[in-house]
């Protein structure tokens, strides 16, 4: 972690501590920042929050929405709740894990995508729906899998270009 | 207390309540020609309604007419699956609503039916107002029994209301019933209204509201505190009414919670809300920072002399925490684990301390209870399920979204009228209540009346409110094993019954839907279903074996023809 990182967590983790019933909201916060609870931040956490290292790894482990490493650059959600399970979901999860060549709960080796499968994310009015990175896509149909695939490939090819540039 | 300390709090509740008043009085004075609603809940959020708000806005902007118009986001205005939806009103017109709206569609509305009607109306209304057939086109009638086979109580405010306006929110009588409550109840006929109008939980065990604030009434307070809990995890993988809820009307629920804290004794409250409901969490936050700010939560509240503050927490994705035990488990900063009761949370709760829980649609009633009267809402409903109840409808339903209807309405109602049968055209099959905790029941038996009851004699149960609609297409092996490798996934483990026999019915189930199955995996189904009912420590290992359960009560035949194959 770098020391900006790690300042953050350090605020974040002496922020909560003032306060009881926090360090799942620690972690929120954490996760925020970062995208991950990485292991150096659990360790300043339990630091600060004086909660046994041992009780944060069996927090983090126990909630799903936790993660322990540093997911692609970009999170494909595909909603599996019963609306969507009924609405095809199954088939969008197959049509991503053709297109990407990996299987759902996996990331591809460069690291930019990751596939998931969530549950309800509350729109079933437009199931089966897909999340990537914050923006959704409702009444999805598989061929168009690939489209969102490809929309963002180029919107992280242009990314880099900037970063480059 | 000293006495010039006293006369400040006087003071400053005296301004808090005056600044109150004028932002009540501000929103009823202020007039517009026409009221543009524009839903941005959680569906049509996800949709694009701020666009459609965004685009609306310019040109409506362009003929500087903002002044006039009310642009007003709103909470869920129930028709989900056709959303984004816009709906226009003016005094002494029929509102119209737009349905599917875009980006396109949304400056369209706005240059050829808002400014015009604006410019009727201003004209002094001669000959009669219509609109192109185009637009007519993408509109939604209103008379779609949809609309007008609801009774909304809970659902009141949405899709009317901004719920990020206070002063809309006070306007529309907001916070006066736990005015009546601080300044001319008692805490304990607070509990007895409650206990009158018959509310029962609406988190799915269906307990008796007024009776569970009657138990954590009596306990004592321990080191000197006692808790109310507003459980907004929403586990139920198909549902999201507790969501709109929250995102649609956060005051309701804070007043609701307070009105609970009130007759209880509640010292603090704590608000359990899912992190994957970002929108509603924001609409809360804000709704709690007003509250702050105008002294509505805090210390002496309007002048009352009562004190009382609300802390958020979040979950973290595991729908076990929904559970009661296991969700005081969670905030106090451990795994989800839950507990055997007794003791009972109103009795020793979060960290000893006596916790009363309750849903969110429960506590989002109790404001309407309060100012309505106990009297006018037991009249409603069913004799033992009183009031409305919230419904996600989904699946293949033709008019699917939150629906809220009076208890004891019957399933045919729900699916056929208001739900307006499938969306594909195949009949209905089924339909499934109580999500991973219930069951589905077959289109014979939709003239059963939608009570506690009569959901649980059919073999489902209310739950907190996922209804879904499945047609002649779906099979129903199929829903039992994706609820059923739900729980399985979502099982915490402490327990055998619930950790190995889950595991060993969906192995079964797995076997059997790939044609593998004997005929007596039917009966090594019901045997492991019965001893997970029986010995897990939890509801959610009690109930997990309901979709199994069900689907071979009602459609064993889909079971056997999968084994004959
Ligand atoms: C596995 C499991 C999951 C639950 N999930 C929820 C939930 O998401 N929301 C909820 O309000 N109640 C849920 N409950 C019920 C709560 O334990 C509790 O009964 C309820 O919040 C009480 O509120 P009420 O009396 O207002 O219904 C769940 C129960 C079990 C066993
Ligand atoms: S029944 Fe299942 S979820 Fe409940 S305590 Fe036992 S293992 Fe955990
Ligand atoms: S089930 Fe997918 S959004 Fe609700
Ligand atoms: S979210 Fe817009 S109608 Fe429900």
């Amino acid at each position: 972690m770098e020391k900006e990182q790690e300042d953050q967590v350090r605020t974040a983790a002496k922020k909560w501590a003032k306060q009881r019933g926090s360090l799942v909201m620690a972690l929120h916060e954490v996760q925020g920042a970062l995208g991950f609870v990485p292991w150096d931040a659990a360790r300043i956490i339990a630091e600060e929050m004086d909660v046994p290292l041992a009780r944060i790894y069996e927090v983090v482990s126990f909630y799903s929405y936790f993660k322990l490493e540093k997911p692609g650059d970009v999170v494909i959600s595909i909603c599996d709740g019963t609306a969507c399970h009924i609405k095809g979901s199954p088939g969008l999860i197959a049509a991503f894990e053709k297109d990407l060549s990996i299987a759902c709960g996996t990331s591809t080796e460069d690291g930019m995508f990751h596939l998931q499968a969530v549950r309800c994310i509350g729109c079933c009015g437009l199931a089966p729906a897909v999340v990537v990175n914050g923006k959704t896509y409702g009444k999805v149909k598989p061929p168009e899998c690939a489209t969102i695939v490809k929309e963002w490939k180029a919107k992280m090819k242009d990314k880099m270009k900037d970063k480059v540039s | 207390m000293a006495d010039g300390k006293n006369d400040k709090l006087k003071e400053l509740a005296q301004k808090q309540m005056a600044a109150l008043d004028k932002l009540c009085e501000d929103h009823k004075n202020r007039h517009y020609l026409i009221r543009l609603y524009t839903c941005d809940a959680i569906g049509c959020h996800s949709g694009g309604s701020s666009d459609v708000i965004r685009s609306l806005t310019e040109v409506i902007n362009s003929h500087g007419a903002m002044e006039k118009i009310r642009m007003v986001p709103t909470g869920c205005m129930g028709l989900c699956g056709k959303g984004p939806l816009v709906r226009i009103e003016a005094d002494g017109v029929k509102p119209a609503m737009y349905k599917l709206v875009g980006d396109m569609l949304a400056r369209i509305i706005a240059a050829e039916h808002v400014i015009p009607l604006l410019k009727w109306i201003e004209g002094g209304r001669k000959g009669e107002f219509t609109t192109s057939q185009f637009l007519k086109d993408n509109e939604l009638c209103l008379d779609l029994p949809f609309f007008t086979r609801q009774h909304k109580i809970v659902l009141r405010d949405m899709g009317h209301a901004d719920p990020e306006n206070l002063g809309e929110y006070l306007a529309n009588e907001g916070y006066d019933a736990l005015k009546k409550a601080l300044f001319k109840m008692k805490p304990k006929d607070v509990v007895e209204e409650i206990k009158r109008s018959g509310l029962r939980g609406r988190g799915g065990g269906g307990f008796p509201t007024g009776l569970k604030w009657e138990f954590a009434a009596k306990a004592p307070l321990v080191e000197g505190e006692k808790f109310i809990i507003c459980n907004a995890d929403e586990g139920d993988p198909g549902a999201y009414m507790d969501s709109c809820i929250m995102g649609g009307g956060p005051h309701q629920v804070i007043e609701g919670m307070m009105l609970a804290a009130y007759a209880i004794g509640a010292t603090t409250g704590w608000i359990y809300i899912r992190a994957e409901y970002p929108l509603a969490i924001q609409r809360l936050e804000t709704a709690l920072r007003q509250c702050k700010k105008h002294g509505i939560l805090g210390r002496n509240i309007f002048g009352s002399g009562w004190d009382f503050m609300i802390e958020v927490r979040y979950g973290a994705g595991a729908f076990v925490c929904g559970e009661e035990t296991a969700l005081m488990a969670s905030i106090e900063g451990k795994r989800g684990s839950p507990h055997m009761r007794p003791p009972y949370p109103t009795q020793k709760g979060m960290w000893g301390r006596p916790s009363c829980i309750n849903n969110v649609e429960t506590l989002a009633a109790i404001p309407i209870i309060m100012r309505q009267g106990a009297d006018w809402y037991n009249k409603i409903g069913d004799e033992k399920s009183r009031g409305t109840k919230v419904f996600a409808l989904t699946g293949h339903a033709k008019h699917g979204g939150l629906v809220e209807v009076p208890m004891g309405m019957t399933l045919r109602e729900v699916v056929e009228e208001i739900g307006g049968g499938t969306d594909t055209g195949n009949p209905v099959k089924a339909v499934q209540t109580g999500g991973p905790s219930g069951g589905v029941i077959p289109a014979s038996q939709f003239d059963a009346p939608i009570t506690y009851e009569s959901l649980n004699e059919m073999g489902s149960m209310m739950g907190s409110g996922g209804l879904i609609i499945m047609d002649s297409t779906d099979s129903m092996v199929n829903i039992a094993k994706f609820y059923l490798d739900f729980t399985v996934d979502e099982s915490c483990g402490k327990c055998s019954p619930c950790r190995i026999g889950g595991y060993q019915m969906l192995k079964t189930l797995e076997k059997i839907s790939k044609g593998k199955g004997e005929i007596a995996d039917l009966q090594k189904l019901k045997d492991l279903a019965f001893a997970m009912k029986k010995a897990s420590l939890c509801g959610l290992g009690q109930t997990a074996p309901n979709p199994v359960v069900s689907t071979l009560k009602h459609f064993e035949d889909e079971y056997t023809t999968l084994i004959k194959k």
